[in-house]
């Protein structure tokens, strides 16, 4: 007879830990190429048309960096708030309201110089996302209200809000009925360095800054140990309250610079479509670095090539761009199965003696020994 | 003789991860029989009944009861197979009553209503002297109460092999009685009783036979009437030793802490804390003594300043301190250090290591933005040589390490705080005896520098060794506050159970018949 | 009778939000938060769509709105109960899936119209009496069958809960799931069952929104139902019949604004557009403010349960 148990394991080694994680990723590469073939593409081919699509070509590399930046900032922010295990899943929508900041100013202020435009801007950004995320922060720190759900909600409070400032009062006169804000002036576009908006330092500064916030500083220590144990940092004498609200200001003002970055130099507007979904796709790239500010460089470089590599193949393949979310979500249901193997493993019991039916032995039963 | 055995266990071996719970251990107990696990906290009797009630399974070895050989997959299996076993932490959901705790699991009728489950239930209690409420929810239940309804629920489902995990731990003396006389009750009925304790006393006056677990492995096996305690002692630490808890005679006592009139409400808006005044004093240790849930553990947040007072104050030396956060209360100068009963979820960061840990009472001192682990160091390796931390390293998560290297830790961070004020709570809770003593031995040194101590503790023969006075808290009330000279265990244990000392000193002989008859 | 009209819609409107709010509460009852809500209804609706279309057969087509959602179920499922992987990004990872998938096999669906005749079969019937409640009999009561499949599964769950043994079995895995284990209540089959027929809940409301309300093809049908149905089981207090209640007023606050420009009112779309988002945050913050210990989140909701934890 064969029993399964499950156990705990031994602390696992950096090495297995790669190790497992490795297989993680074939395993998901393998389940994707048989989602593949199942829709009559040979993988192989479509995984290296991904690459070439994602690295072919300077132009091509330059969108992959284009999509690596908001997706990669994002994360940033939301890692700041799961640090403390505040579920922010609103990134979206702090996006979005980021790029409202920036917009107004990039609208009504487009006479001043670039530079000072673009730093106010970047400030009313990151100003408008922080607030939208301090919202469901105020929410937690006075009444412990769920914080996956308001930010959830408040994505769509967002949207609605920018859709109605594109068919309402910012809809562009001279786009002859079409709902859409007016282009931003040159004065409000992010300039370029070698040949990709400047959003990319901005992002490689950020990593730094993060990293350095999360472990060196004494506030980053704070919503450290108050994301391990709450009582633990009131018992430290901590003002928890003044945590929760610092730390989804911060998380939802990064957020909010995504949004600036994506309206200024990407689509040079404000429209419906200036996060495209990377404030959930961060949530993701935020979870799989562990949160680890450097780790996400390279978990957000991947995600671009699964995006930029995604469109190329639909293009080549027709193959439509959902295929492109399924992929995504094989790829985080094995990531996500292996974390159990890092902290368990699997016994396999082989005994010859079946349940019940052994022959009893039975030496010193009645007795108590050793006396 | 054959029949007679209930359960036997053949070289039973256990790991968690790199941890060797159990190594070939063997047990044997009888029909009728009141068998005694002993052993250290962490000695290993948790781990091999959990093998029995099917949480855990053996690597290796084998089980037998009433002579057939079992391979528990899960509790369920160990349960259609008679045994029922009362954890130490209880098992019961405190949002249902008691009747649904007791039947829920226990497979039978689709529908949970019916009166003959109620009947059921209430004849089982008739036999074996038991009370419950059925409709009362088990949030609102005494300590005594859960424990009864552990007990039910486990003789509902026809176990006649009962094993009780540290049973006693959290009872008053008067309860402990009743629960022998249920357990005696029990081996009348034929029942097979295993029950897991350290304390000696009990081991004495209760059971027939007593197993001696040391680090994973069985000692020996003994008659209770062919023992006595020092034996066992032996047995239990593996050699002689010395188990005398020194109380220090210390000069230079004079009032610090003036606790005045305070009423405290728990998490859920109940009072915890009820008009409750003291004082406490430099070089002394005060005791305090309760059953668990009294109100100790809001004391010592109250104490420390992480509770609103809803009335009364705090004064410390001749300064009003009510109402101010722990870190207004040392930026007034005044040094107090807390070891709380949570040590993992309140007092450490199990995640991080020991210097992160260190940090947590030092970072806001430190000057600009940024924090300082240089410093720490050095102070963190002094704190591991001093105390005999074992650990890899000062750089391992504290998570990691064993119960009584978490508490040093802990401890140690505090004591180097150099608190005015030192509360403690439960802090020897899990270690084990090696550990314990230098516990004891650090609180008494740090009474001898002057240090107002505050020891909330559960085992009251040590409460009375080493307090100076006792303080006894029934229901978030003082009852009374007594020199840990002139008072008895039985005097605390009715005071424990909401007798006031004038009540207890007056009828003490009562008491004293109602234990002989 | 402007309000029965207006209460009748606002019926028909909050029944996927019934159906995924019932899902969720399977779900947290053993104590699996699951954010997958969104992606198991998408993943029913396509379902439930395409086989109605194929087939003209209600039945088939609810069925296999139930199954597929319960698929969607079972990989959330082996993800947090066998392998006990963080419920949060799990279920934010069947959402993805869900939308992909729904996305993905409905490329050829879009604008695609369920058949008159499939139409008639899921027709308002009226129930005899009952119906003529004033007020909200009519609208409660002159409904399609789909719509009493909800008020059936909701007071059935009720029952379950309350009465069966099984129920409180469920109840016991979700407040406690290592006293159940003790108690010797198979806690992963509990949670995989539970979690599986919520699954089918969600996927039926999706099919709801795909062959009743809409009924027609379109992509990311639910458009944030999902979301909204998982903060309405905590506005139900994890009660079955409170998600009836629950469902109608959310569903009522979809139409409102559609509604109040029908009769002439100047009210702006969009802003009306977020009532239903503000209202569930608002709502949020009511249960966080008046605590109730039995009006609770199970105790165990969230939390991964190993039996040889230490």
């Amino acid at each position: 007879m064969v029993r399964v148990r499950v156990v705990k394991a031994k602390e696992s080694s950096r090495n297995k830990k790669l190790l497992i994680q490795s297989i993680a990723i074939i395993a998901a590469l393998v389940i994707t190429g048989a989602f593949i073939l199942a829709i009559g593409h040979n993988p192989i081919n479509v995984y290296a048309s991904m690459i070439e699509g994602s690295f072919g070509s300077t132009y091509r590399l330059r969108e992959t960096i284009i999509k690596a930046v908001p997706l990669l900032i994002a994360a940033l922010g939301i890692a700041v708030a799961f640090r403390m295990k505040f579920w922010n899943i609103g990134a979206e929508g702090q996006i979005l309201m980021g790029a409202f900041g920036a917009s107004f100013f990039a609208l009504k202020f487009s006479e001043v110089p670039r530079p000072l435009l673009l730093l106010i801007m970047m400030a009313a950004a990151a100003m408008c996302g922080g607030l939208w995320a301090l919202v469901p922060g105020y929410l937690k720190a006075k009444w412990g209200t769920n914080e996956s759900i308001v930010t959830l909600m408040m994505n769509y409070i967002a949207l609605k809000w920018i859709v109605y400032l594109q068919y309402g009062p910012w809809k562009d006169k001279s786009a002859q009925g079409f709902p859409k804000i007016a282009n931003f002036a040159d004065n409000a576009i992010l300039p370029k360095v070698f040949g990709v908006h400047m959003g990319w330092i901005i992002a490689l500064v950020l990593v730094v800054v993060i990293h350095v916030f999360i472990n060196y500083t004494k506030k980053g220590y704070e919503i450290v140990v108050f994301g391990e144990s709450e009582n633990t940092a009131r018992y430290a004498g901590m003002d928890v309250k003044k945590i929760i609200l610092l730390a989804t200001l911060l998380s939802g003002g990064i957020a909010g610079l995504v949004g600036m970055i994506q309206a200024s130099a990407v689509s040079n507007t404000l429209n419906m479509q200036v996060a495209g979904g990377a404030g959930y796709t961060a949530i993701i790239i935020a979870w799989l670095s562990g949160l680890s500010a450097p780790w996400m460089v390279i978990v957000a470089g991947l995600f671009a090539v699964l995006t930029q590599g995604g469109s190329y193949i639909q293009t080549a393949y027709q193959i439509p761009q959902s295929a492109a979310d399924i992929i995504q979500a094989l790829i985080l249901f094995c990531v996500l199965g292996s974390q159990f193997f890092m902290q368990y493993k699997i016994v396999f019991d082989f005994s010859s003696v079946k349940t019940g039916t052994a022959k009893i032995e039975m030496g010193q039963g009645g007795e108590a020994r050793g006396n | 003789m054959r029949e007679s055995v209930m359960v036997e266990l053949k070289q039973i071996t256990k790991t968690f991860g790199t941890v060797l719970a159990n190594e070939n251990v063997d047990l044997v107990v009888q029909k009728g029989e009141i068998h005694a696990l002993l052993g250290e906290n962490g000695a290993g009797k948790s781990t091999l009944v959990n093998m029995l009630s099917g949480i855990y399974s053996p690597d290796s070895g084998s089980i037998f009861i009433r002579g057939k050989q079992m391979n528990f997959s899960s509790p369920k299996a160990s349960i259609a197979c008679g045994i029922g076993m009362v954890h130490q932490h209880f098992k019961l959901v405190d949002r249902l009553t008691a009747k649904e705790n007791i039947i829920a699991g226990s497979g039978g009728s689709l529908f949970v209503s019916g009166k003959e489950i109620d009947n059921k239930i209430m004849k089982l209690c008739e036999k074996y002297d038991l009370t419950v409420e059925l409709s009362k929810r088990v949030q609102d239940m005494s300590v005594g109460e859960k424990q009864m309804l552990e007990i039910i629920k486990v003789l509902y489902r026809g176990a006649d092999i009962l094993i009780l995990d540290e049973p006693t731990a959290v009872l008053t003396p008067q309860e402990v009685e009743r629960l022998f006389n249920i357990v005696g009750r029990m081996k009348k009925e034929g029942c097979a009783v295993i029950i897991i304790t350290h304390k000696l006393g009990e081991v004495m006056t209760l059971c027939d036979k007593v197993t001696v677990l040391r680090r994973g492995k069985n000692v020996k096996t003994l008659e209770i009437r062919n023992t006595n305690p020092k034996v066992l002692t032996e047995l239990m630490v593996g050699g002689s030793v010395d188990l005398e808890i020194q109380r220090i005679q210390t000069e230079n006592k004079h009032p610090i802490y003036e606790i005045k009139n305070i009423t405290v409400m728990n998490s859920e808006g109940v009072k915890a804390l009820d008009d409750v005044s003291f004082t406490m004093y430099t070089s002394e240790i005060l005791g305090v003594a309760a059953v668990a849930g009294s109100g100790q553990k809001e004391l010592c947040e109250a104490l420390f300043g992480l509770l609103k007072l809803k009335e009364g104050e705090l004064v410390f030396k001749g300064e009003n301190i009510s109402g101010k956060t722990p870190r207004e209360i040392y930026k007034k100068g005044i040094s107090m250090s807390s070891v709380p009963e949570d040590r993992l979820g309140m007092g450490l960061v199990g995640s991080m290591d020991i210097v992160d840990n260190l940090l947590l009472k030092e970072y806001y001192t430190q000057k600009g933005l940024f924090v300082n682990r240089k410093s720490l160091k050095a102070k963190a390796k002094e704190l591991v040589e001093r105390l005999q931390v074992s650990t890899p390293g000062i750089h391992h998560p504290v998570r990691q390490l064993s119960g009584g290297n978490i508490q040093k830790v802990l401890l140690g961070r505090e004591i180097y705080l150099d608190p005015d004020v030192l509360i403690t709570s439960y802090p020897v809770r899990g270690l084990d005896i090696g550990a314990t003593y230098q516990i004891y031995d650090l609180l008494n040194e740090q009474k001898q520098k002057g240090v107002a101590v505050l020891f909330v503790g559960e085992d009251l023969d040590v409460l009375l060794n080493l307090s100076d006075r006792i303080m006894v808290l029934c229901d978030g009330r003082i009852m009374g506050i007594v020199d840990a000279k002139d008072v008895t265990k039985e005097e605390i244990g009715m005071m424990m159970a909401g007798q006031t000392l004038e009540m207890v000193k007056n009828q003490g002989g009562i008491y004293g018949e109602s234990k002989s008859s | 009778m402007e309000i029965s009209l207006f209460l009748s819609a606002a019926v028909i409107a909050g029944t996927p939000l019934l159906f995924a709010t019932l899902g969720g509460i399977m779900n947290e009852k053993v104590g699996n938060l699951n954010l997958g809500v969104e992606g198991m209804m998408l993943m029913g609706a396509i379902a439930g769509f395409t086989v109605g279309f194929q087939t003209n057969n209600p039945v088939l087509a609810l069925i296999g709105a139930g199954v597929v959602g319960a698929i969607g179920a079972f990989i959330y499922a082996v993800l947090t109960v066998s392998l006990r992987a963080n419920q949060v990004v799990t279920g934010l990872a069947l959402t993805i899936f869900g939308t992909g998938f729904s996305a993905f096999l409905g490329q050829n669906m879009v604008g695609k119209i369920i058949s008159d005749g499939m139409k008639a079969k899921f027709a308002p019937v009226r129930i005899p009496l009952l119906s003529q409640i004033p007020i909200i009999g009519e609208p409660l009561f002159n409904q399609s069958p789909f719509v009493y499949l909800g008020y059936i599964s909701a007071i059935l769950l009720l029952l379950y809960f309350t009465y069966t043994s099984f129920g409180l079995n469920a109840r016991m895995v979700g407040e406690n799931p290592a006293a159940a284990d003790a108690a010797g209540i198979n806690v992963e089959l509990y949670k995989y069952i539970h979690i599986l027929i919520g699954g089918a809940f969600c996927g039926l409301g999706g099919a709801f929104l795909s062959l009743v309300y809409v009924p027609a093809w379109q992509e990311g049908i639910t458009a944030g139902r999902g979301w909204i149905a998982v903060a309405l089981v905590i506005f139900a207090g994890w009660n079955p019949l409170k998600a009836v209640i629950g469902g109608i007023l959310f569903g009522g606050l979809d139409i409102l604004g559609f509604r109040l420009q029908g009769a002439g009112l100047n009210v702006n779309q969009f802003f009306l557009d977020m009532v239903p988002y503000v209202v569930t945050i608002v709502v949020l913050v009511a249960a966080g403010v008046k605590k109730n210990s039995l009006n609770a989140p199970p105790k165990g909701l969230g939390n991964a349960y190993f039996r040889e934890e230490r």
